[in-house]
């Protein structure tokens, strides 16, 4: 009746183990009590989880990126402990409980940190920087926040109901396969993946055609903002990409649960195709992670320096070939693995021009910084601390690049710095800068600034103090994913790290303190003109937080500043003569049940409940046939409602003048 | 263009506007969907070879089998066509017919499928004898798997052109319904060319 579940599943048998799966289990119910409590389970039904505005969406994304933070963060945390600890003795984890920490650790932050931060990101500041309503599929963006939800939920579960893979969070086989890995952990990895993936390839085909299709009718392709552009960018990636991560996926789990022989070692199984498969996924995965994140540095720099963007086209040719190249050197995951010398040649070299657009990026930000009047906000604090540092991370690759060398370095801890160095800097910084950036767009009040300050210093310092030892660590010989060693001159440095991890901790504290800090003084704080930098792209044209349609009417695009050029004509806030119609989707639960029903076959498949998975893949069919059935999928908002709506704004705007740098006074 | 601004004001539901960015979605779908298929050729032909101690491709492919599939499987894209002619033509019954038709041929395609596969696997070439094996059940599968989903929108189709009429959303779900269709012939032809062709000759 229910597969291999068992009683035996339950963490009973290990002390830290079974605390973990407690933490879980009581978070989740806390949640749960107090929704319960306050009597929002409407509210949240209604207003959120069924909601396709894709502001709403935006929110939820990065609700469930920064819980993720925290597990993924907790995984680090034990992670350096250990290790300061396991000189010559076994530590405090156990080797297969500290294999399952660096694989969620991994698996987490890249697929359920930032994946849901970037998308959230997107989802709440494109539409409005293109002058959109919403995106092209507000239903299918629903389900794929509801399948990465789904996706993060088995992941959490596998603290609770079984264990989680202990092989990486890249899984290779043969070790990932039944042979080696009997347990539930691999499964786990894969329908997380499986699940969450689907999800992101919808979120790219949807934000490509939005872009393409959704514009304001006046904006020209040249004239998207750098955030848009890079948003285009990789969308297309996600379209392109996650699919081989699909096809990757389900051919590992057909070897585990019916006995294929795709990655197997006997029976003429090829597991140097599943290293091939995985990294022309995982190669654009990376830049998927970082384009957004270049757009939002972009958007901060020239807000911030109070300058246009230096070097607008080239930032967008850059951009563009970023996003070609990164389909062509997935080779450099594994130069070792026996390619000819000519074959790691050629990626090697491809790998080092993609340093290329990289650099001429680096540049234009240094130079839109010259001369300008730059204001320190946390997410320029941010900015800066990521050129600085990004070019160190840049500069270890191009050195990774060289197959010999890397024959050296592949598997140490210096592989872990750099990675780290790149994606921290390159990707999270940017998130936090696009969150500090557009918190006030998103909620209608601003971000405590002391407290954001604070939150970067110890982010960044605690980034240095973790990953500069590694770096040396490897030179000394270190490989990664040890969970203990016997080389005591080691261990300095990996306290050294630790402390770091202690700093990021701080560092996460801060972001906590600035949230309750800025909630609480949400009133004192109101951004009411919406527009609170001086802004000059089209989401500062809208209302903090924007009515539900964004737009009363479509924006009149004449510039690549359009909003800063807008307001130097004085047309920003031009009252519309008549006002019409408008039509917005409505609200549907099918999102939400698609997302279960994911999370139920994929727990179903992993516990060999086969029954609950022919059930669950009914159920997909009849939500599918059922939305593809209705017509009536839009609701009006009147234009006398839309015009009282803006004529409020308008008596606001009137009451507070906005005067440029108003924040800063 | 802004999806939600209908060009006349007023009316309720999607615009052939928004119709019109769906089937740019639904392209790029299509793409998506190349994608999953073209990695599983590229595997198959990486292990084509990997036999094993399981049969090789010439022993077990029946080209006069696979082409008895590949009719059924063009005929029923034909017949799809002359659905799609007698939608955009304002024919209901027509289109009914035809859509009904093409159900014949592709629910023929997958017996035949489903009769090759049940054979091989009786016959000592189970997905588990060898990579070369899983490899083409796999990506051989997959576009098996396609057709049946695609036979289900048929279904779901014939009954909304019976209920609902050919209004413009019908229409443009049933102009995408194509486009899967023909796209998995496409496929098909990969799939004789490249899999039985050559299995066949080696």
């Amino acid at each position: 009746m229910l597969g291999r579940l068992g009683f035996d599943a339950l963490p009973f048998y290990s002390a830290i183990a079974f605390g973990g799966a407690s933490i879980t289990v009581l978070g989740g119910l806390a949640v749960l009590l107090l929704v319960t409590y306050f009597g929002k389970w409407q509210y949240f039904w209604e207003e959120w989880l069924t909601s396709l505005d894709h502001k709403r969406i935006g929110i939820m994304y990065i609700a469930l990126a920064l819980v993720m933070l925290l597990r993924g963060f907790v995984d680090a945390l034990m992670m350096r402990s250990q290790q300061v600890f396991a000189l010559n003795n076994d530590g405090y984890l156990a080797p297969e409980h500290f294999d399952q920490v660096f694989s969620s650790h991994g698996t987490i932050m890249i697929f359920f940190m930032a994946m849901p931060f970037l998308t959230g990101l997107i989802n709440i500041i494109v539409p409005q920087q293109i002058g959109a309503r919403d995106v092209a599929f507000p239903f299918m963006n629903s389900i794929s926040l509801w399948l990465t939800t789904a996706g993060a939920a088995l992941v959490m579960v596998s603290l609770v109901i079984g264990k989680f893979s202990t092989a990486g969070w890249t899984g290779y086989p043969p070790y990932s396969g039944a042979e080696y890995s009997p347990g539930v952990g691999v499964d786990y990895w894969i329908w997380a993946l499986l699940v969450s993936g689907v999800g992101s390839t919808m979120t790219g085909i949807n934000f490509v055609v939005t872009i393409l299709k959704c514009r304001a009718p006046k904006m020209r392709l040249m004239q998207m903002p750098l955030f848009t552009w890079t948003t285009l960018c990789t969308s297309i990636l996600m379209a392109f990409a996650f699919p081989a991560l699909t096809v990757v996926a389900a051919m590992l789990g057909l070897d585990r649960v019916l006995g294929f022989h795709f990655f197997t070692n006997d029976a003429g199984g090829n597991m140097m195709n599943y290293a091939n498969l995985l990294w022309i996924w995982g190669h654009p995965e990376v830049y998927i992670l970082i384009l957004p994140a270049f757009g939002i540095y972009s958007e901060v720099t020239a807000t911030f320096s109070q300058k246009r963007l230096f070097g607008y086209t080239s930032l967008v040719y850059a951009t563009a070939a970023i996003t070609i190249l990164s389909f062509s050197v997935w080779l450099h995951h594994f130069f070792t693995m026996g390619s000819s010398p000519n074959v790691n040649a050629v990626f090697g070299i491809a790998t080092m021009i993609i340093a290329v657009p990289t650099g001429v990026k680096i540049f234009d930000w240094v130079f839109t910084m010259y001369k300008g009047r730059i204001i320190f906000h946390p997410a320029m604090l941010y900015t800066i601390g990521f050129l600085v540092t990004f070019v160190l991370g840049g500069v270890s690759g191009v050195l990774l690049a060289l197959p010999p060398a890397d024959y050296l370095m592949h598997n140490s801890t210096f592989l872990v710095a750099h990675f780290h160095n790149v994606l921290i800097p390159g990707a999270l910084f940017g998130y936090f800068a696009g969150f500090q950036y557009w918190f006030p767009k998103a909620t209608g009040f601003t971000l405590d600034r002391a407290w954001g300050v604070r939150s970067f210093w110890f982010w960044i310092i605690g980034f240095y103090l973790a990953f500069m030892p590694l770096y040396a660590l490897g030179f000394m010989g270190m490989s990664r994913r040890m969970e203990r060693y016997d080389v005591a001159e080691w261990q300095p440095y990996l306290v050294v790290a630790a402390v770091g991890a202690l700093f990021v901790l701080v560092g996460i504290f801060c972001q906590g303190m600035q949230l309750y800090v800025s909630i609480r003084d949400r009133n004192k704080n109101l951004d009411i003109t919406g527009d609170p930098y001086n802004g000059r792209t089209l989401e500062w044209q809208t209302s903090s937080p924007p009515a539900e349609y964004n737009f009363a009417k479509v924006p009149d695009v004449q510039e690549i500043d359009v909003f800063w050029d807008m307001k130097q004509r004085g047309v920003a806030y031009a009252p519309a003569s008549d006002y019409e119609d408008i039509h917005l989707p409505r609200n549907t639960g099918i999102g939400v049940f698609l997302g279960g029903l994911g999370f139920v076959i994929g727990f179903a498949v992993i516990w060999y409940i086969w029954w609950l998975v022919a059930l669950g893949l009914l159920g997909v069919v009849a939500c599918l046939i059922t939305r593809s059935s209705q017509d009536d999928t839009f609701e009006i908002i009147p234009a006398a409602e839309v015009e009282a709506i803006e004529k409020m704004r308008l008596k606001a705007l009137e009451e507070h003048k906005p005067t440029p740098g108003d924040f800063w006074s | 263009m802004n999806t939600y601004t209908p060009k006349t004001a007023g009316s309720p539901g999607p615009t052939e506007e928004t119709l019109g960015i769906r089937d740019l979605g639904f392209w790029i779908y299509l793409m998506t969907d190349a994608i999953i298929f073209s990695l599983l050729f590229a595997t198959y032909v990486v292990m084509f070879q990997n036999t094993a101690t399981g049969p090789v491709p010439s022993d077990i492919f029946d080209l006069e089998h696979v082409f008895a599939e590949t009719m059924f499987l063009l005929l029923s894209s034909v017949t799809f066509g002359f659905a799609s002619l007698a939608a955009i033509r304002e024919r209901k019954g027509h289109a009914v017919f035809w859509m009904i038709v093409t159900i014949f041929f592709g629910a023929g395609f997958i017996f035949l499928e489903v009769s090759e596969f049940v054979g091989m696997i009786q016959s000592g070439a189970a997905p588990q004898t060898s990579g070369f094996l899983s490899a083409f059940f796999t990506l051989v599968g997959t576009h098996g798997a396609h057709v049946s989903l695609g036979m289900v929108g048929i279904t779901v189709m014939i009954f909304q052109i019976l209920i609902k009429g050919l209004t413009s959303p019908v229409k443009s779900r049933l102009h995408r319904l194509g486009m899967f269709w023909h796209f998995l012939d496409i496929v098909w032809i990969g799939i004789f060319s490249i899999v039985y062709m050559p299995g066949w000759l080696i």
